[in-house]
């Protein structure tokens, strides 16, 4: 079957996009499967915006095995994108990329780029600590760090070598304000963050990684180890700050896809499978394994 | 892949055999009990051997000082004895002089009066004793030198004047000359360690100054005027030792004269008298009185009488701050080291020899260390350090000998792996999310460190810390080599210039119960002072491990992780 190969054809030609698509039998799988080329189906509307983070042709070896393929993406600015996929399909990989944390995992290599702003991230010479300060991140599990509540907020800032205490306490407001915790922890933000409840502690990781004033906020399942209700907060939260940031955010839950975020990534086995606006992916995907996915119908 | 590999041969009917057979029961051993009593009997037994061991040291380290009776027993053929009663055992004698097989209970008595009789102790077999008695006014008398007198007073005089006669009557006056004769001692023992001290320390001075200059070829003029500073120094000294030698003959006008058991009289001069006390005729109070001013001066005084008498005051001080520069040294280097083995190294065969090695290095025997101390740090860094800084002071050694610095790093690489091994584990367990954290909010490995990982392994290494001042502390063996010694005349930490002088040899407690118990000339009294010394040694290690185990729980407090 060589046309499976061909099926998404490049974005930058939609009208010659086979009919078949949505409807078609899921030939994806099985071109991967036998290790043929693959191109993502990339709705145009993700082309249109200006972009924070673009990433071309990265690809990424744990080792001998090789973990991304071939991955291009423009990351629309001050908005929410969505990266979901079944477990082991690379999105956390590809969230640590965007900042380098995969650097201090042996044995990884990779190929490609990737570009915030215009700076390249893996360039030679690119200095890793700074540009890890202009990415915010926040990880699966809260991770407070064993000091206060307010050392947590300007931990950033302590680690730029700035004493200033009126600055300080000028981001340390702004940034729990911003992460809708100030009302909680203002009378105690001497105490020790690790006091607070799971989804305090996962908005105050969301305040310390705003505090920086990052161009790019990255959330690996931020709300996978929170309740409902806590889960909600974080969700509410993330529409606050879109529009000042942002926000690249990996999820498993498809609702929390469809609810928060303005654009959705499919991957699957290491490719980008589909990528487009969210409304279009749950509602009108152009691939039928996007759709299987989404609707619950995967495998 | 081929069908046969897929497919399992046919069983052979004749081999296939019912495994489980029907039981009545199932074994006790499948049960939990045995393993339950079996592990709890370890456990027990190790408990109890623990108890016995603390409550032996408690029951004979806290009555040491507690004090008894004077027993006079008037023998057949023999002086009459006058003492406390230490031991009490029966004895099979074999059958001689006429008498048969028989077994007989014997006393030991201690019955001071070294100086008259050349003994400390004397056995006592219930056949010898003719009478006994508790005379109302035996008097116990503790001295600064020979040990202790037994026998009843006679009089108290001062120079010609009789004071009292009456038993009662010297008793009763006896603690205000005692109180003024202390005065007269200390106000000789201030003379003589600060102004004789303060001279000495001039001379000394003045001898380095003039070799100096004769080694310089310095002018003439000059070394005139320092030989004759030491010439003024000298005249000083001898003024100073006139001036001692009178307070000698004042202090000692004033005398208990005592009467031995055996009826002959001795003077005791009070300036030389510590402690008196009328053993029989004390009620419950002034004998709690006795007890408690005897552990003061333990706790507080320095040694006498071949440390079988006395304080260890210097003993405390040597153990305290040897644990405490152990500590200060072996904490930082241990840190380093794990953090460089746990953070920097990359994992692999060269970092797993590393780490059994230095587990290793745990089981090296103590005295190990101790003869690596002696090479490294006093013959090799101690004497480089003395030829560099203290060249005019040799051959006298300064660093090149045994002294408090160097047992203190010995003790300190004794105790690195301890601290090491704690650390790393201690490191280990700081989850990885909090250092993808802090790298996520653009800090630096260093940063990472520092801020995060340090704090939160804090309390590990301070387990480590306790682990390593419980094995320093208790260590005898190598420092006997390294710089603790029998009798060390002056602290670490004094008077003169520059006031710290970790060079100096030191006393021990540890080291000083080996020498009481088994170096001992008069190893009878010193035995209960074993006991004592070792309960106060198990004390200073119990409180400086419950003064950490605090400190590590207020950083769990601080940074102890919230399961939420």
């Amino acid at each position: 079957m060589p046309t499976a190969t061909k099926a998404p054809m490049p974005p930058t030609s939609p009208e010659r996009l086979p009919p078949t698509g949505r409807d078609s039998a899921p030939r994806v799988y099985d071109a991967v499967a036998r290790g043929e080329r693959f191109t993502t189906a990339m709705h145009e509307a993700v082309l249109d915006e200006r972009h924070v983070l673009s990433i071309r042709d990265f690809e990424l070896w744990y080792g001998e095995k090789k973990a991304l393929y071939g991955i291009t993406m423009p990351i629309t600015a001050g908005k929410i994108t969505a990266l979901i996929g079944p477990s082991g399909c690379g999105k956390s990989t590809l969230l640590r990329c965007v900042n380098r944390l995969n650097d201090l995992v042996d044995g990884v290599r990779i190929a490609g780029d990737m570009q915030l702003n215009g700076d390249s991230i893996y360039a030679k010479g690119v200095d890793v600590i700074e540009l890890r300060k202009r990415i915010g991140m926040v990880f699966q599990k809260p991770n407070p760090f064993p000091m206060s509540i307010f050392e947590n907020v300007v931990y950033s800032l302590r680690i730029d070598g700035i004493r200033e205490k009126d600055l300080l306490h000028e981001v340390c407001e702004k940034s729990l304000k911003g992460a809708g915790l100030w009302d909680e922890v203002k009378d105690r933000l001497k105490d020790s963050a690790l006091n607070l409840s799971g989804g305090q502690q996962q908005r105050l990781c969301i305040a310390r990684a705003i505090a920086a004033e990052p161009e790019v906020l990255l959330l690996d399942e931020p709300c996978s180890a929170l309740d409902p209700i806590a889960t909600g907060r974080i969700e509410e939260l993330m529409n606050e700050l879109k529009g000042h940031y942002s926000i690249l955010i990996v999820t498993h839950n498809m609702q929390q896809a469809a609810r928060t975020s303005d654009y959705t990534a499919f991957m699957y086995l290491g490719r980008l499978v589909e990528y487009g606006p969210t409304n279009e992916i749950f509602r009108v995907p152009r691939l039928k394994e996007t759709e299987d996915y989404v609707t619950g119908r995967f495998g | 892949m081929s069908q046969a590999t897929l497919e399992r041969p046919a069983k052979e009917p004749t081999r296939t055999r019912r495994w489980r057979t029907t039981r009545r029961a199932t074994a006790l051993s499948a049960y939990g009990e045995p393993w339950l009593w079996l592990a709890s009997g370890a456990l027990a037994l190790a408990l109890a051997m623990i108890a016995a061991l603390v409550l032996l040291i408690l029951v004979r380290g806290f009555g040491t000082f507690w004090p008894s009776e004077l027993l006079r027993i008037e023998r057949k053929g023999a002086p009459a004895l006058l003492g406390e009663v230490t031991k009490e055992e029966l004895v099979t004698r074999p059958a001689a002089d006429g008498m048969p097989e028989r077994t007989e209970r014997r006393r030991m008595l201690r019955t001071g009066n070294y100086d008259l009789t050349g003994h400390h102790f004397e056995w006592v077999w219930d056949s010898e004793v003719e009478r006994e008695a508790r005379p109302e006014w035996a008097l116990a008398v503790e001295r600064t030198a020979w040990g202790r007198f037994h026998g009843e007073p006679v009089a108290l005089v001062a120079g010609e004047r009789v004071l009292a006669e009456q038993p009662s009557e010297i008793l009763a006056r006896l603690d205000d000359e005692l109180a003024r004769a202390i005065e007269g001692r200390e106000a000789r023992h201030r003379l003589e360690v600060e102004e004789v001290g303060a001279v000495h320390h001039a001379m000394e001075v003045e001898r380095l100054t003039l070799r100096h200059l004769e080694a310089e070829g310095g002018d003439a003029a000059q070394r005139a005027a320092s030989i004759e500073r030491t010439a003024e120094l000298e005249r000083q000294y001898e003024a100073l030792q006139r001036r001692l030698a009178e307070l000698d003959v004042e202090n000692g006008r004033t005398v208990l004269r005592m009467r031995a058991p055996d009826g002959a009289t001795k003077d005791l001069a009070l300036v030389d008298v510590v402690r008196a006390y009328p053993a029989n005729a004390l009620d419950w109070s002034a004998k709690l009185g006795v007890y408690l001013s005897r552990w003061w001066e333990f706790l507080t005084d320095v040694p006498r009488e071949a440390n079988s008498e006395g304080g260890v005051f210097p003993a405390i001080f040597g153990t305290v701050v040897m644990t405490l520069i152990m500590s200060l040294v072996v904490v930082p280097f241990g840190v380093l080291a794990a953090l460089y083995l746990r953070e920097y190294a990359k994992a692999g065969a060269l970092v797993s020899i590393v780490r059994i090695c230095v587990n290793n290095l745990a089981g090296v025997p103590s005295i190990v260390f101790g003869v690596f101390g002696l090479g490294f740090f006093c013959m090799i860094l101690g004497t480089s350090i003395d030829e560099l800084l203290f060249a005019d002071r040799l051959p006298n050694p300064t660093y090149g000998k045994g002294g408090l610095l160097w047992a203190s790093l010995t003790l300190a690489l004794l105790t690195l792996p301890v601290v090491i091994v704690a650390t790393e584990e201690a490191i280990a367990a700081v989850p990885n999310s909090m250092r993808e954290g802090s790298y996520g909010c653009g800090a630096t490995k260093g940063q990472t460190i520092l801020r995060i990982v340090l704090p939160r392994a804090l309390p590990g290494i301070m387990t480590g810390m306790i682990l390593a001042i419980a094995r320093g502390a208790g260590e005898v063996a190598p420092l006997m080599l390294v710089g603790a010694v029998k009798l060390a005349p002056q602290l670490a930490v004094d008077g003169t210039a520059p006031f710290v002088h970790p060079e100096r040899s030191f006393l021990h407690l540890g080291f000083h119960v080996f020498d009481l118990g088994f170096q001992s000339q008069n190893s009878e009294a010193a035995k209960p002072m074993v006991y004592t010394t070792t309960l106060l040694l198990i004390g200073i290690v119990v409180t400086l491990n419950l003064t950490a185990i605090w400190i590590r729980s207020q950083l769990r407090k601080k940074y102890a992780a919230n399961p939420f």
